[in-house]
């Protein structure tokens, strides 16, 4: 299978979202091992939003990251996996300038971003969130909330001492956090410090405040982790929902159950290489890489070779 | 018997005066600036005296060696501050919040030093300090230097008055300004910024610019805490701006609320109504032999009484930990 072929499946797979099945009797034979080892360094996508070009960083003797070729489509959810300091993480902090590579470029929209400062990226469009959230604790939740908006008039220096300049906008500023932070079930903490909300509740406004600024891409660290079974689903909800609204979505995640879920394609990472990528049920079902990476048990499940 | 032989109504109208005196205000000027630093953007800034001599010095050379009129004597002053803002924050505001409070307090000292220093002696008069530039302000004093000002029996006299009414003029300008700065989306962003810049960052904000702007405001505050005590003591003495004076303004914000507008004022009258009135005690119970000459004397008093002070301190902390005006809640939140 070409390349092409594939992300031609990969379309196929974005219009009929919604009429998935997972094809459960798929086995791994030799046609689908060949076809892993053609695809582990980069399809071509036909519209990516990101595109990794011999990207690497080392700190030491250890390679983090050293990525051939990766793009990123736009418009779907792609899941980041791998076992622990696979480089994720890393590769993150390098997509949004929270760390400077020792070669190669990312492209955000066929540009090249690799001089760009990670604010400036942020308001390119390419928005994070954290493995550890950061949710600004002395400040209330709405205030969290407003600090996510683009281009606000108030923030210059001169400009935040004369109101009039900056009431408006804050106004509508104010009354679209409002609005997210009802879609986010946060609406009643608005006036509370962030500082009082659970872990879950965090992770929940560090995303809805990351939608503030409308964001292109929105490259989600451990989304889930720490976060109770029923917010779970309800975040999630609101991934799924992101790509419907023209946003391209990449998380990490070590929950499979959570990948499988949500996930449109699926990158592998292992010692800073991606080693396969592939439509999520694919790489679900594909026992070499499950096993090996990310521990039997994994995948997705198929009922009748769970039987005794 | 002893106890009532102490003029406590002298003690009580000296602890008034130096607590609305213009070194209460001087010190909650400072404090203001530190309290923008802290505070608000979450800078350790460990050289705030520097910022004040930088502000005196400014202020004075314009006159003495240029000649300016007042207007443009305090501009520069401000100038001088600006710049030692930069100075300080260009290299260190890209790295660890460490290496700022590191970079200061050396600084602040090196301020200090070159001031006093016989090299730059023809310009800054060296330890003798600068004089000679009190003339065009003093012109500007609509009090009578000769009469005395003031409520009942709290009285100063005309230049004096003239100091601290401008002194607490510019406190209160400082702090409106600063009131609507941190109501507004920048004072947001300077206060996401303190909780955690990366977040600030990830969301667009230039961390960086922000933090130096809230560097040279707060700088700039501090040196306008040393023009006020240029124009009140008509003299700049380097070694009116060695490190301790640093932890002094510590001492006011820390007892009035980091992060809180009033605080800086109400902690720099508590702190100066404090050490005088434990002068004034001390030095009265010495007097009058209720402390035995063997365990202190008059002349060990200004000592002890910054002693007292530090344990008063200790105490807040201990059973008022955010302060006095600082926020339980937000403490707790720390915690979390």
């Amino acid at each position: 299978m070409s390349g092409s072929n594939l992300a031609s499946r990969l379309w196929d797979r974005i219009r009929r979202r919604d009429d998935f099945e997972p094809d459960l009797g798929w086995v791994l034979d030799d046609s689908r091992r060949k076809w892993m080892a053609e695809h582990t360094s980069g399809v071509t996508k036909p519209d990516p939003a990101l595109v990794i070009k011999n990207l690497r960083r080392t700190f030491g003797g250890l390679t983090a990251v050293d990525v051939d070729h990766l793009e990123i489509q736009r418009g779907v959810i792609t899941a980041l996996i791998g076992p622990n300091g696979a480089g994720k993480t890393t590769l993150f902090n390098l997509l949004t300038g929270f760390d400077r590579p020792d070669s190669g470029s990312v492209l955000f929209d066929g540009r090249d971003i690799e001089r760009m400062r990670s604010h400036v990226r942020a308001r390119k469009g390419l928005v994070r969130t954290f493995q550890l959230t950061k949710a600004l604790t002395k400040l209330s939740v709405l205030e969290n909330m407003k600090l996510g908006a683009k281009g606000q008039v108030g923030e210059g220096f001169a400009r935040s001492l004369v109101p009039p300049l900056w009431r408006v906008q804050e106004r509508a500023i104010e009354k679209r956090a409002m609005e997210l932070l009802e879609r986010f079930s946060l609406a009643h903490m608005a006036s509370e410090y962030a500082g009082t909300l659970s872990g879950g509740q965090r992770k929940l406004l560090e995303m809805a405040r990351a939608l503030m600024s409308r964001p292109a891409v929105v490259m989600l660290d451990e989304p889930v982790a720490g976060v109770n079974p029923a917010l779970t689903q309800s975040l999630l909800e609101h991934v799924r929902e992101l790509p419907i609204e023209g946003m391209t979505v990449i998380f990490v995640e070590h929950d499979m159950d959570v990948v499988w879920d949500i996930s449109d394609w699926v990158v592998v990472m292992a010692e800073g290489r991606v080693i396969a990528e592939g439509l999520a049920e694919d790489i679900g079902k594909n026992r070499a890489v499950i096993d090996a990476y990310l521990g039997s048990g994994q995948g997705i499940e198929n009922p009748e070779e769970e039987a005794p | 018997m002893a106890l009532a032989a102490i003029d406590w109504g002298f003690i009580l109208i000296q602890t008034v005066e130096t607590s609305l005196g213009l070194e209460a205000a001087v010190y909650a000027l400072a404090a203001v600036g530190l309290n923008v630093h802290f505070g608000y953007a979450g800078l350790l800034n460990f050289g705030q005296v520097g910022f004040v001599a930088m502000g005196a010095y400014g202020m004075g050379l314009s006159v003495t060696l240029w000649s300016l009129n007042p207007f443009l004597a305090l501009l520069v002053g401000m100038g001088f501050a600006t710049v030692f803002a930069l100075i300080l924050g260009v290299p260190t505001l890209r790295l660890r919040g460490d290496y700022l409070a590191i970079v200061t307090i050396a600084a602040a000292e090196i301020v200090r030093l070159l001031a006093r220093s016989t090299t730059l002696g023809e310009i800054t008069r060296g330890a003798e300090g600068l004089h000679g530039f009190i003339g065009p302000f003093r012109e500007l004093n609509p009090f009578d230097p000769g009469a005395e000002y003031g409520i009942g029996p709290v009285q100063f006299p005309g230049n004096q008055f003239f100091a601290i009414v401008v002194g607490w003029a510019v406190t209160a300008v400082a702090l409106v300004v600063i009131w609507q700065l941190m109501r507004s989306p920048w004072g947001r962003v300077v206060k996401a910024i303190r909780e955690d810049e990366d977040a600030a960052r990830a969301l667009g904000k230039n961390a960086y610019w922000y933090k130096l702007q809230a560097l040279i405001l707060g700088g700039v505050i501090g040196g306008l805490a040393g023009m006020v005590q240029a124009l009140g003591k008509a003299t700049i003495q380097p070694d009116s701006f060695v490190p301790a004076y640093t932890f002094f303004f510590w001492t006011v914000l820390i007892l009035g609320g980091v992060g809180r507008i009033w605080s800086p004022v109400v902690g720099a009258m508590i702190f100066w109504a404090m050490l005088t009135f434990f002068q004034g005690t001390l030095t009265a119970m010495v007097n009058e032999g209720l402390i035995p000459t063997a365990l202190m004397d008059t002349s060990q008093v200004s000592q002890i009484r910054f002693m007292l002070v530090g344990v008063g301190l200790a105490l807040l902390m201990v059973f008022r930990p955010q302060g006095i005006f600082g926020s339980r809640e937000e403490m707790i939140l720390d915690v979390r």
